[in-house]
């Protein structure tokens, strides 16, 4: 396996890591306001999906948007200067945790209302076709947003107009604190596809090349006969759904059998055993470097002038 | 309601061609709102590949109140394009493809259905350029008929606009002639903002003068439909039709009525209602809506607090009576705004405070 390319992969996941657990900690410390959902443990999803995309590709999301943000190949610090309302943020601190933006990177977008971006996905790809770019769209939703209707209205359309794009569901099993048996009649989301149809994919969401391969088919098929597929990957946030939530809905053991296979660590043990400890020592250090040097740019980063408040509003 | 509009017509195309933005000369090419907006439509397709046109039945069926007649044939099943009933998923794909830099034309049949895309509208395509911080601009137009036109129950009744207009990030256009309808599409189409274009189930067949020759009306700018010394009766939409017959039933009375037709509901064009009220020192508002939380109630305040000390007497308010649609046409015609009740209202403006 290409040395390069699982280096890559471990350090895009570790950014995601310690940038979250630093987000934690500026919370706690009311650095941070609003809502804060972190990506905790759903890392392989994220960067083993974008890692296959190219630059005119299109990536939408919901509001746990910080490791797609940072996988597609936004900056740290302004990322970090948007969680703190800083005008140097990827939003100018207009959005917040939920609403990342990266136009350049086609990164369209951090959406708060569950479900919502799955039509506008839908027409990002729509636009891909209209325009012949040849690019395709992922879109990632959570479990908890497979019941609602524009889910299933984008589903249908992408089916019946033949778009290319591609959704990825990442069942982390709990929709906030209610867990997937009370909300789903069905284990398997992926099931949802055969209706409209598309071609659907389960996979196991912490293995990171499994989740490379199975949206690599996917992108083949958007890209090449224009289809959608629906994907599974099937993950765990080892947090709450907000850092309101201290999850005591679920079990130690479920947790701790996730955490055991955490992709993180699964990618470390792996490099190790290809001789290249030094190499995980050395990435760790960047990160931790890149990351601290985040979190004091958007310390030191401006507000925005008040005098600003009512910018950005119209063309 | 349809009967009082059908007798306006001639009074109608008269009131137009003495307005300022229809200009008086040959005013042999009268056509009805219908074609006005197709014509707008399809004038802006030929100019911009980008723009497009989706909504249930706007191709093969021409639009379910024949608007996009022809439009299939010229433009192909690429550029108008028939939807499922899925209002949430096609208002949202066309959010998604403004993204990207192409100008949806979105056709609600009316706006009632409206309300099941609304997360696409109010959340996403009103708020996409704040929170991108201007990263995105939103080149859609959400289209379609609004109001109550014909006893079509209360779920079918519906005016939605104010409610629209609520949302800073969208604008809102509520026109009423086929000339200010061709004029503002055409200008909505070509805006880089979200638009929400009222039209009527009631004037569709309404004809107007509409030159050959290519214009814009822009966005944000009110019109006097009528001039007049007395009082001004400020409204938009179709009940335009009803103030000009209120206005007409005054000048009987010897009182001069100004007819402000404000045709955007945000921005406003706030000089010239302003302006308006200021020149007659009276005010009437004449709306569709309910009055709690409405457009209208938001106009009176502006009014009563800007030009106060112009004022001769508390600014008038018709709206629709606080019940949702009854279907019976005994039922519906008083809880719309009517002529009588219109100039009951503009007496009491005009007398009540003397």
């Amino acid at each position: 396996m290409d040395q390069e390319l699982i280096t890559d992969l471990y350090r895009q996941m570790l950014r995601i890591r310690r940038f979250e657990e630093e987000a934690a900690r500026l919370y706690t410390e009311r650095k941070i306001g609003g809502f804060l959902h972190l990506y905790i443990g759903q890392e392989a999803v994220a960067v083993g999906a974008l890692s296959v995309l190219e630059d005119r590709d299109c990536v939408m999301t919901g509001y746990r948007c910080h490791g797609h943000y940072l996988a597609r190949g936004g900056n740290p610090r302004e990322g970090m200067a948007e969680l703190l309302g800083k005008e140097t943020g990827c939003a100018k601190g207009r959005g917040g945790s939920m609403h990342f933006y990266d136009a350049k990177r086609n990164f369209m977008g951090g959406w708060g209302i569950v479900g919502g971006q799955c039509p506008m996905a839908a027409g990002l790809a729509f636009a891909q076709k209209y325009k012949n770019t040849d690019g395709v769209t992922i879109c990632f939703l959570g479990d908890g947003a497979v019941n609602i209707g524009g889910f299933h209205e984008a589903l249908s359309l992408s089916a019946l107009w033949k778009l290319p794009v591609i959704f990825v569901i990442e069942n982390n099993f709990f929709a906030m604190g209610t867990p997937l048996s009370k909300t789903s009649p069905t284990e398997d989301l992926s099931i949802r596809a055969l209706a409209y149809p598309m071609a659907r994919d389960i996979v196991d969401g912490h293995d990171i090349f499994a989740v490379r391969a199975s949206v690599h088919t996917a992108v083949r098929r958007a890209r090449e006969q224009k289809l959608p597929t629906l994907i599974e990957a099937k993950t765990y946030r080892y947090r709450g759904h907000s850092m309101a939530d201290p999850a005591k809905y679920r079990t130690k053991d479920d947790l701790e059998e996730w955490t055991r296979r955490d992709p993180i660590k699964t990618l470390a043990a792996k490099l190790e055993s290809l001789g290249l400890k030094e190499m995980t020592l050395h990435i760790e250090q960047e990160i931790e470097a890149e990351i601290q040097d985040a979190v004091k740019f958007a310390e030191e980063s401006p507000m925005p002038d008040p005098s600003t408040a009512s910018e950005y509003v119209y063309v | 309601m349809l009967k009082n509009h059908q007798c306006l017509i001639p009074q109608l195309l008269v009131s137009m061609y003495m307005s300022e933005s229809a200009p008086k000369e040959n005013p042999a090419r009268e056509i009805p709102i219908r074609d006005a907006l197709r014509e707008a439509m399809s004038e802006e397709m030929r100019l911009d590949p980008n723009v497009f046109l989706v909504g249930e039945e706007v191709g093969a069926y021409n639009g379910a109140y024949k608007c996009s007649r022809g439009m299939l044939e010229e433009f192909g099943a690429e550029r108008v394009i028939d939807a499922p009933i899925a209002e949430a998923g096609f208002a949202g794909i066309g959010v998604g493809a403004a993204m990207m830099g192409l100008r949806p034309i979105v056709e609600f049949m009316t706006f009632n259905f409206s309300l099941v895309a609304i997360d696409q509208i109010l959340n996403n395509a009103a708020k996409a350029r704040l929170m991108s911080a201007g990263q995105f601009s939103m080149p859609i137009v959400f289209r379609g008929a609004g109001g109550a036109a014909y006893q079509l129950g209360a779920q079918h009744a519906n005016s939605f606009e104010g409610f629209y207009a609520y949302t800073p990030g969208l604008i809102v256009v509520a026109p009423a002639t086929p000339y200010d309808m061709k004029g503002l599409l055409k200008s909505s189409i070509r805006n880089d903002n979200p638009v929400c274009f009222f039209e009527s189930e009631l004037t569709y067949s309404l004809k107007g003068y509409v030159p050959e020759e290519e214009y814009l009306v822009p966005i944000g700018k009110a019109d006097i439909k009528r001039e007049g010394t007395d009082i001004s009766l400020i409204t938009w939409s179709k009940n335009l039709f009803l103030t000009l017959e209120v206005a007409e039933a005054l000048a009987a009375e010897g009182v001069s009525a100004e007819v402000v037709d404000i045709r955007t509901l945000r921005p406003l064009d706030k000089d010239a209602v302003l302006g308006s009220v200021a020149k007659t020192h009276r005010a009437l508002i004449i709306q569709e809506q309910h009055l709690v939380a409405s457009y209208g109630a938001y106009l009176s305040h502006l009014i009563s607090t800007e030009v106060f000390d112009e004022l001769d007497a508390p600014v008038g308010l018709v709206s629709s009576l606080e019940v949702p649609m009854p279907y019976s046409k005994s039922l519906e015609s008083v809880v719309l705004p009517s002529k009588e009740r219109c100039l009951q209202e503009a007496r009491k403006v005009l007398e009540g405070w003397r």
